[in-house]
């Protein structure tokens, strides 16, 4: 029975086992636990929408008159060469006019995937803000790009040329000034823009008309 | 692998252990990458201490439970399994629960997983003492770093802010020195704290 002793995986049977065990366990947290992270992330996208597409005192002076802007989500798909790339987009409302629109999109950044979410004004031309939802860039660098300083360069600029991230001092209002030692995120953050609004340009014109 | 050896601790000795003479922060060292990185506020210092607590709870619960099983060359894997675990569970409930603590903490909730207080617990105590020795050691450890970090993240937010969870400590006229909030002023804290306790509790001084 030796050769029973000596394989390793019969050795090794605590570790598969508690790691079953465990997987369980995970997968049982998970199932409980996970609609209720689903909606945190879902109520803070609805929370951060009307500052991002009214800015920040239009927002708060309508939550002060309590009449909250009416937001509409949708999904819209583009077809990209041999893939789809999904959108979704939550129309910002008025009195039933049209103030805007907060966009949620994610790319690849430096170290692992963006979401954010920025705001267009209705006729598409300019972006209203911008707002980091889930990032992992390097503490102390590219997590910059969260900050109240670095996102204020997106408010209110326009959409079209795209925009272009430059080391040093932005002179026109389409630049947009890297992060010093995080040129990346910088450009990842921009890029995941230009490309959400080149993409969606098209979809929301026809959607307005109709 | 059994605790009847007559020298090994009780379980009143390992809990005041692990809060001050043994204090995981200011003795032993361990665990430097949480206290230095999300100190610049108490909020944030408390749940890193209350989460890494309840990791450390659990995991040397479960290695006492498992530990006549335990197979030496085996054993660093059977720790790394049952942490990860228990910080992935720590991590999802605070996402579930406190998400804005959840975002703030980022990273370093997931990164419980290589603080070493936790694997030199199990190593040290629970792979050799019964359940309840193993339980009273983490909430003493845990106790500990929960001392040393709140320490340091209360003279960092008040020297940084002015303020406590958001109670004016200092004049309004008070000159925030914002570089304690950032990641050097955990350094500058953290070095002359372990200064002070080295100082007051150096042998032969009274």
């Amino acid at each position: 029975m030796d050769w029973i002793r000596e394989n390793k995986i019969m050795q090794a049977w605590l570790v598969l086992t508690i790691a079953l065990f465990f997987g369980a366990m995970l997968a049982g947290v998970q199932i409980k636990l996970g609609p209720t992270i689903e909606k945190n992330r879902r109520n803070e996208t609805l929370e951060k929408v009307p500052a991002l597409v009214l800015g920040k005192e239009g927002a708060d002076k309508m939550a002060a008159e309590n009449r909250p802007p009416l937001i509409t989500p949708s999904t819209i798909t583009v077809d990209k060469i041999g893939r789809k790339v999904y959108y979704n987009v939550y129309a910002v409302r008025d009195k039933g006019e049209l103030k805007g629109y907060g966009i949620k999109t994610n790319g690849q950044g430096y170290a692992d995937r963006i979401e954010l979410l920025f705001g267009l004004n209705p006729t598409l031309d300019k972006i209203t803000g911008l707002f980091i939802l889930e990032q992992k860039e390097t503490p102390g660098l590219g997590n910059k790009i969260v900050t109240d300083e670095w996102r204020s360069q997106f408010v209110d600029i326009p959409s079209f040329p795209a925009l272009k991230v430059i080391k040093g001092k932005a002179s026109t209002s389409g630049e947009i000034e890297a992060i010093t030692g995080a040129t990346i995120s910088s450009r990842a953050v921009t890029d995941i823009i230009n490309s959400a609004v080149s993409d969606l340009h098209q979809p929301l014109m026809n959607a307005k008309d109709n | 692998m059994t605790d009847n050896s007559s020298n090994a601790p009780t379980a009143m000795e390992r809990f005041i252990q692990g809060i001050l003479p043994e204090n995981p922060t200011y003795r032993q060292l361990l665990g430097l990458c949480p206290t230095l990185a999300v100190t610049n506020g108490l909020k944030a210092a408390l749940t890193m201490a209350a989460a890494t607590g309840f990791v450390l709870l659990c995991a040397n619960v479960m290695t006492s439970l498992i530990r006549g099983l335990l197979k030496p060359h085996l054993r660093i894997v059977v720790f790394t399994l049952t942490i990860a675990t228990f910080v992935t569970i720590a991590d999802r409930f605070l996402a579930a629960y406190l998400y804005d603590m959840s975002k703030t903490l980022g990273p370093y909730i997931p990164l419980i997983i290589v603080n070493c207080i936790i694997i030199c617990r199990c190593e040290v105590c629970a792979s050799k003492q019964s359940v309840w020795v193993s339980a009273s050691d983490a909430v003493g450890q845990s106790l500990g770093f929960a001392l040393g970090l709140s320490s340091i993240a209360i003279v960092r937010e008040i020297l940084g802010t002015g303020m406590i969870f958001q109670f004016r400590i200092l004049p309004v006229q008070w000159p925030d020195w914002v570089i304690m909030v950032l990641p050097p002023g955990a350094f500058f804290t953290f070095g002359l704290l372990l200064a002070v306790v080295n100082r007051l509790t150096e042998p032969g001084k009274k």
